[in-house]
């Protein structure tokens, strides 16, 4: 009788140990990377980047300006694409689907894209815009971030719509407003900070992507904002840089990631404090 | 339509389809191209899933034609000179560097689903779960850099030790032998299992959450130790949605691109051991896509995008369906 007590106190203290430990190893790759990331970033930041366009190999130059310009008109196309259909899409979902076949359907749909590889989705960009139109453009990589982001924004806008109380649109109805308006005017104005929420994680999730971005915007040494030529971009640049044998490539690598992983980090916190003001109802 | 949502809709779809009078036209037209507005997000949605797949398979015809399915399937040979493009290493490279990434990342990651959920104090929850939370904002680049440029290096030194432990064990000492380079599929299953920690615990805490506190409070007051609440309480209830965590992490390290580009090493001929270098097939469409020159190349490519997505959605649909099986079981005990 003792010794099954004791075994299992020993079997429960081990695995509480292995558990915390588990959690530490998590934890500890965390900063590991972070660290790491700050360290060589801070190290490799320069003014130039921000001033000059990428060099040429061999020189000892500096400069990453079109590349940050050329992911900034990415993921304001990919917004621009992306945020009308999620929203549609999510609005259709909690205001006329419900729990119908379809929307079910529809909703299942959008939860196995919701984890689809960004590759797949390059390949799908690269096939339904760069083969026909005979050539790589940011057009094209923006159709493929767009296509990463949308089952995001479906997704809270729909779990977000579907929170606001009944009441509400009820007193909008009786009031005479038609249901367009309804759903504008009252439903998406109350549920405009989970919306929101959506759509920022929906970005941050995509500014580091680089998979499909190799199959359709792929890079460009020189500056451009041309939208259907192949555009600059940071992380295509880090995964060039990062290969390089050359000393300042790959110090601009880092500075790179440094700076996506700043900007991914602080659109992380600002959607969770978004999320923290989404009004729960009892 | 059922419940009360669908009560207040009924209520709504008079008022919006009923035309008063010409006073106020307008009403029918916003209603009318609005609800067509949302229709149309909702299938370009869904109709994106059916549309990757048929883009990719016309994209591949032309090798599905000359090399055919089986043939492309377990032919080894990868080589551009000769235009024959066989997909065997890189299913190999994908199947085995994903299989050390379950390894490695499921224990884990379950213990840190029950240290968050049954284990931590209150004030240690958060900023833990937090946290782990992080690992999967940190894009899979940035992953790729820190694994070549940082771990890599590091994990070299450790080599030659799992060489001397395990490469003499008969067997399995195949598996460990190989000079200490930092990088190869060892690397990349590595690399690979830390990615997949955030999604997989995230989806166990979750779900152990959702647990009934009736449950686990039955089998406290019996007694029972935290182990064996979580393994025997908590896991068999939650059994379902746990799979699909996990099918969900292994969904991820299959199309995972960048991180395993930058360490696996590259080679495209298949090699026993996995200290030594391979290749995945997102990191042979990663490496050699732009490069590609002729039709037969890059469809050949393309093809074995084809085949990741087969195998990809076959793994996220059981993935979801079982995520969702325990919301369904836990709606109905309500």
């Amino acid at each position: 009788m003792r010794s099954v007590l004791a075994r299992r106190h020993v079997v429960d203290v081990v695995s509480k140990i292995l558990m915390g430990a588990a959690t530490a190893i998590g934890v500890f790759f965390l900063f590991w990377i972070i660290w790491t990331t700050l360290h060589f970033g801070i190290s490799g930041m320069h003014w130039d980047l921000f001033t000059k366009d990428t060099p040429p190999p061999g020189t000892n130059a500096f400069g990453l300006r079109n590349a940050f310009v050329g992911s900034l008109i990415l993921l304001a196309l990919s917004l621009i694409i992306g945020v009308p259909v999620g929203l549609m899409g999510g609005t259709w979902l909690a205001e006329y689907g419900f729990h119908s076949r379809t929307a079910n359907a529809v909703r299942f749909i959008n939860d196995i894209m919701l984890s689809a590889p960004s590759i797949e989705i390059g390949l799908f960009a690269y096939a339904i815009v760069v083969a026909p139109t005979g050539h790589f453009s940011a057009f094209a990589g923006s159709v493929a971030l767009a296509v990463l982001m949308i089952p995001i924004i479906v997704r809270t806008t729909d779990e977000m719509l579907s929170l606001v109380a009944g009441d509400m649109r009820e007193a909008a109805i009786a009031l005479g407003a038609p249901t367009w308006v309804v759903i504008t005017k009252v439903t998406w104005k109350a549920a405009r900070a989970g919306i929101l929420t959506g759509v920022l994680i929906g970005l941050a999730r995509i500014t580091g992507e680089t998979a499909p971005l190799l199959f359709t915007a792929l890079n460009n040494q020189f500056f451009s904002a041309d939208l259907f030529h192949p555009i600059a971009n940071l992380p295509v640049v880090i995964f060039q840089f990062a290969l390089s044998p050359y000393a300042n490539w790959q110090q601009m690598a880092w500075a790179a990631a440094f700076i996506t992983v700043m900007f991914v980090l602080v659109l992380s916190l600002v959607a969770r404090w978004f999320l923290g003001k989404v009004q729960v109802p009892k | 339509m059922n419940g009360t949502d669908a009560a207040v809709r009924t209520e709504m779809g008079p008022v919006s389809e009923e035309p008063k009078s010409s006073d106020r036209p307008w009403r029918l037209s916003g209603d009318f191209l609005f609800h067509k507005a949302a229709v149309f997000g909702a299938f370009l949605a869904a109709a994106a899933l059916f549309a990757t797949v048929i883009a990719i398979t016309y994209d591949s015809w032309t090798s599905i034609q000359t090399f055919g399915v089986w043939r492309f399937i377990k032919s080894s040979e990868w080589n551009p000179v000769t235009q024959t493009f066989g997909a065997f290493p890189f299913i190999i490279g994908t199947l085995v560097s994903s299989a050390i990434a379950m390894v490695l990342g499921v224990p884990i990651s379950f213990g840190i689903a029950v240290f968050i959920a049954e284990i931590a104090p209150a004030w240690i929850k958060r900023p833990v779960a937090g946290a782990i939370e992080l690992l999967a904002a940190i894009p899979s680049i940035v992953y790729g850099l820190w694994g070549l440029l940082v771990f890599a290096p590091v994990f070299a030194n450790a080599e030659p030790w799992i060489n001397d432990k395990f490469g003499a064990i008969p067997g399995i000492g195949l598996l460990f032998q190989g000079p200490p380079m930092g990088i190869g599929m060892l690397t990349a299953g590595i690399v690979l299992a830390i990615m997949v920690l955030p999604y997989i615990s995230s989806i166990m805490r979750d779900v152990f959450l959702v647990v009934p506190s009736s449950l686990r409070e039955s089998a406290y007051a019996m007694g029972a130790t935290t182990w064996e609440v979580a393994w025997n309480i908590i896991l068999p209830y939650t059994r379902s949605a746990v799979i699909g965590g996990i099918f969900l992490g292994l969904g991820r390290a299959l199309g995972e691109t960048m991180a395993v580009t930058f360490v696996i090493g590259n080679s495209n001929v298949l090699s026993a051991s996995l200290l030594m270098p391979g290749a995945t097939i997102p990191s042979v469409l990663a490496n050699e896509f732009t490069e590609a020159t002729t039709k037969l190349y890059l469809s050949s490519l393309i093809y074995l995008g084809l085949i990741l997505i087969a195998v990809t959605l076959v793994v996220r649909f059981l993935a979801v369906l079982l995520i969702r099986h325990l919301g369904r079981h836990e709606g109905a005990s309500t």
